[in-house]
């Protein structure tokens, strides 16, 4: 009987910790969350400058860049999948990873062949356990990704994509990466980043019209240093946003795990009191029953 | 005086942004002066060159990483790579 009670109690306090842990997780969840916001906040106007630029210079000038080009026949293309290094992140990175997956089948049935550049461990360990050869991988930093770390990607990207198909250059790129909607909303997304997909809309831009620009030193020179530019921007949003995605969903999860633990503490704290009602019982009961059997004997 | 708006930006954030007399960039051509009502041009900044900025609160110099000078008849945005005051 006491030792059921003690059991009782070891469990309400095993789950005690474990509630400290998640609730700890899911405070600093919640604040990354408000930080990568910000991050992206203050991304913004460097990337909607460089997307204005990159329009201008593209619809006045008819220099006809790789960059920007459609190729035909391609049979090789990137996939970046971005992914999160640690777990405890409700479906997160498997949403990802299985919108990574239709997109590779899409690509497939088009008969191209796809070279993986796994971001993030949890891609790492889902393709390697499945025996698929990864172009490159990067891990260390989904939660909270720097600028260096998207020009990192962009320049193996570039690179690849600049040489031959078959020297094992690829002829499109596309990005797999989260987009975070709301706090209680994280869509996996699937975008091609290169060839550059340009909307040539009729109506005036977003600012006024586009300007009638001058080049210095040259329109192509200008176009070769400000796409690889676009690309790194572009990448660098994708990986906010999908950091700001994961500790969404880690904060969800966690609250969750939060909300269960203490479901089982009420549980347990319960079952601890009756065993403990019990117990006071029976020691009543045996004490009355020696009582009275000690008055009749006497 | 005329001023023009003027506005760094690094991909991460703003550095600056602000009304401005004249500003001087070091483009990967030369030294590339620019006064309110310049005709509309794109540059490309030369690495570890110096952006000047003139206000009338002063100037502020700034060296930045590569990057490029878009001019419009709106202002002027320097996208930089990165962007450190320069002391």
């Amino acid at each position: 009987m006491a030792g059921q009670l003690r059991e009782y109690r070891r469990r309400v306090r095993t789950v005690q910790s474990t509630k400290k842990i998640t609730r700890a997780m899911e405070l600093i969840a919640a604040s990354r969350i408000a930080k990568a916001r910000a991050r992206v906040a203050a991304s913004r106007p460097y990337a909607a400058e460089i997307t204005r630029v990159i329009s201008a210079v593209a619809s006045q000038s008819t220099i006809n860049h790789p960059l920007t080009t459609e190729r035909s026949g391609v049979t090789r293309a990137a996939v970046v999948v971005v992914t999160s290094d640690r777990g405890l992140a409700g479906g997160y990175s498997a949403n990802a990873l299985r919108q990574a997956g239709e997109l590779m089948e899409l690509l497939a049935d088009e008969g191209k062949s796809v070279a993986l550049y796994a971001v993030g461990r949890k891609a790492v360990t889902y393709y390697r356990f499945r025996g698929r050869e990864l172009a490159s991988e990067f891990t260390g930093f989904t939660e909270q990704p720097t600028y260096a770390d998207a020009k990192a990607i962009a320049d193996e990207l570039l690179a690849a994509f600049t040489l031959d198909e078959a020297d094992g250059g690829v002829g499109e790129i596309h990005i797999v990466y989260t987009e975070y909607v709301s706090a209680m909303t994280q869509t996996p997304e699937a975008h091609r980043l290169l060839p550059m997909v340009l909307e040539e809309t009729t109506e005036a831009p977003a600012g006024g019209a586009l300007p009638v620009y001058e080049f210095e030193p040259s329109a192509e020179g200008v176009l070769d240093a400000l796409l690889p530019r676009y690309v790194e921007s572009r990448l660098y949003v994708a990986l906010l946003e999908a950091a700001a995605s994961e500790s969404a969903s880690r904060q969800r999860a966690m609250k969750s795990a939060t909300d269960n633990a203490e479901e089982l503490i009420r549980t347990y704290t319960r079952l601890a009191n009756r065993a403990r009602q019990e117990a006071i019982t029976q020691e009543i009961s045996e004490i009355v029953g020696g009582a009275n059997a000690l008055a009749d004997a006497g | 005086m005329a001023t023009m708006r003027v506005a760094i930006v690094s991909p991460e954030a703003e550095v600056w942004s602000g009304e401005a007399n004249f500003v001087l960039a070091t483009t990967t051509d030369g030294d590339l002066g620019v006064w309110p009502r310049h005709v509309p041009l794109l540059g490309v900044l030369k690495d570890g060159g110096d952006i000047k900025v003139e206000t009338d609160g002063g100037d502020f110099l700034y060296t930045v990483g590569g990057g490029f000078i878009s001019v419009t008849k709106d202002g002027v945005s320097i996208l930089a790579e990165t962007a450190a005051l320069k002391s």
